[in-house]
């Protein structure tokens, strides 16, 4: 799988917050990093896996994939800007 | 002795400190307990309020009364500044160099509105979260003579959620009643990918800013402002040309509690959901804007919490286990939402129930003001 073998710059762990702290994590965590870093956002939130990708497509960033793990998903984004 | 500090004398601290003194009167009548409530300025202040500043001709010394005489004459007020928790020693260092030591602490310390977090944010853009920004939002309102209007958020999490909405319908109602709505238009800029937070709600507002022709603008997270060229622009890339601007500003937890270790850089104390207990300390607790529990930052939240912290550290007191309704919280959060033309909304939901709010109508607008009005006599003193 891609998602396995991304090295991962960063890692939010946004598991137990509710819709929108995933994305806001997501959004603080891209500010504050560097073109071409890639971020998994961990979410339990079933609603982050509608949200994120619909933002990353307007931001203008990269979706890598999404894993479901147990309990949460990953969701993985490349920093393009 | 067991000794009960409260930092913070909002509607959480106040709530909390009236309603520990009446659960511990017993304790306190034979010294064996005190409730100490530490404010910075000595002043509660209705902050739901600041809006109608700006919207509705309210003014800012009917917002502000000295705290002393909202609390019970066994509540110990001490007028200080906190600067830091020393957990080691389980004391609170106070600015003048003296220190209060606990057995029991409540962090009711709010949130802090950050507006220099944004260049050009003060001179630029206009907010209502202290009563001359809203003064001064007044003012510019009455001086527009038709434009683009634009209203957005420049941070999230901040206090009372759906206030940018309910500025953004009662400034349309206002402009058409001054007959300047034809020549103006209303830009509504949502950080997330709907109008509001939670998806109810968000239902409820979108058919209300169609019908009222205000435009709504998804994933629009504010990152600069172009005084030169009137642009605000977002994270995601798109510029918003403005005449008036007018935004939430970013909003972060007390700086004690930073400087003290006990929360991230942002603030927000790591609350549990139900014991309201601070990072699993058995002893210290948050409630209102300082935690960083999933609901509004809002006086309402800490109005529901207050009863639960107050139980749980009475049981802790009278050694033993919080018990009733108020043994843990739910969540419950209930507030009023303006959508203009005199008419308001309620939202009412816990961490499991979403609202279902009643269509807009005039008695919870209504409503809206008379709580606002009797708030004084109902809310700090546990009357409600």
């Amino acid at each position: 799988m891609q998602t396995q073998t991304t090295p991962i710059t960063r890692t939010v762990d946004a598991r137990g917050s509710y819709c929108p702290g995933p994305l806001m994590e997501l959004i603080r965590s891209i500010r504050e990093g560097q073109v071409g870093d890639v971020i998994a956002v961990w979410s339990s939130d079933a609603g982050s896996k509608l949200d994120i990708p619909k933002w990353i497509e307007k931001a203008g960033h990269r979706l890598i994939g999404i894993e479901t793990r147990e309990g949460y998903d990953e969701i993985l984004v490349e920093k393009l800007r | 002795m067991q000794r009960v500090v409260i930092l913070g004398g909002g509607v959480g601290g106040t709530l909390v400190a009236n309603l520990l003194v009446r659960k511990l009167r017993r304790q306190i009548d034979r010294h064996e307990a005190t409730v100490t409530l530490v404010d910075e300025k000595g002043q509660h202040v209705y902050q739901p309020g600041f809006m109608y500043i700006a919207m509705g001709g309210e003014k800012a010394e009917n917002l502000s009364r000295p705290e002393r005489s909202l609390l019970d004459d066994r509540v110990i007020l001490d007028v200080a500044r906190a600067v830091k928790i020393d957990e080691a020693n389980s004391r609170v260092d106070l600015e003048d160099g003296s220190h209060l030591e606990y057995d029991q602490l409540v962090i009711a310390t709010g949130s802090r509105i950050v507006p220099e977090e944004i260049e050009h944010f003060d001179t630029e853009a206009h907010h209502f979260y202290s009563p001359a920004a809203a003064l001064r939002l007044r003012e510019a309102l009455d001086a527009f003579t038709g434009g683009r209007v634009v209203i957005g958020i420049a941070g999230m999490p901040y206090k009372c959620p759906p206030a940018p909405l309910e500025v953004a319908f009662l400034i349309e109602s206002e402009l058409r009643e001054r007959g300047l709505r034809d020549k103006s238009e209303i830009h509504y800029c949502s950080p997330i990918g709907r109008a509001f937070t939670i998806e109810s709600v968000s239902e409820m507002a979108t058919p209300i800013l169609e019908e009222k022709g205000i435009e709504l603008h998804t994933f629009f997270n504010v990152e600069t402002i172009d005084p030169a060229r009137k642009v605000v622009e977002s994270l995601e890339g798109e510029e918003m040309p403005y005449d008036l601007l007018i935004l939430v500003p970013p909003h972060r937890g007390a700086k004690v509690v930073i400087d003290s270790g006990l929360s991230p850089a942002s603030g927000w104390l790591p609350t549990d959901h139900h014991t309201l207990q601070v990072g699993g300390r058995a002893n210290v607790y948050a409630l209102g804007d300082a935690t960083d529990l999933p609901l509004s930052k809002a006086g309402s939240t800490a109005h529901f919490e207050a009863p639960i912290v107050a139980e749980r550290i009475t049981a802790a007191v009278q050694g033993r286990e919080p018990e009733g309704k108020h043994a843990s919280y739910t969540g419950k959060v209930m507030c009023f939402f303006e959508v203009g033309d005199g008419k308001g909304t309620l939202l009412q939901f816990d961490y499991n129930t979403p609202p279902t709010p009643p269509k807009p109508n005039r008695f919870w607008h209504l409503g809206k003001i008379v709580f606002n009005k009797t708030y004084w006599h109902t809310v700090p003193k546990g009357r409600v």
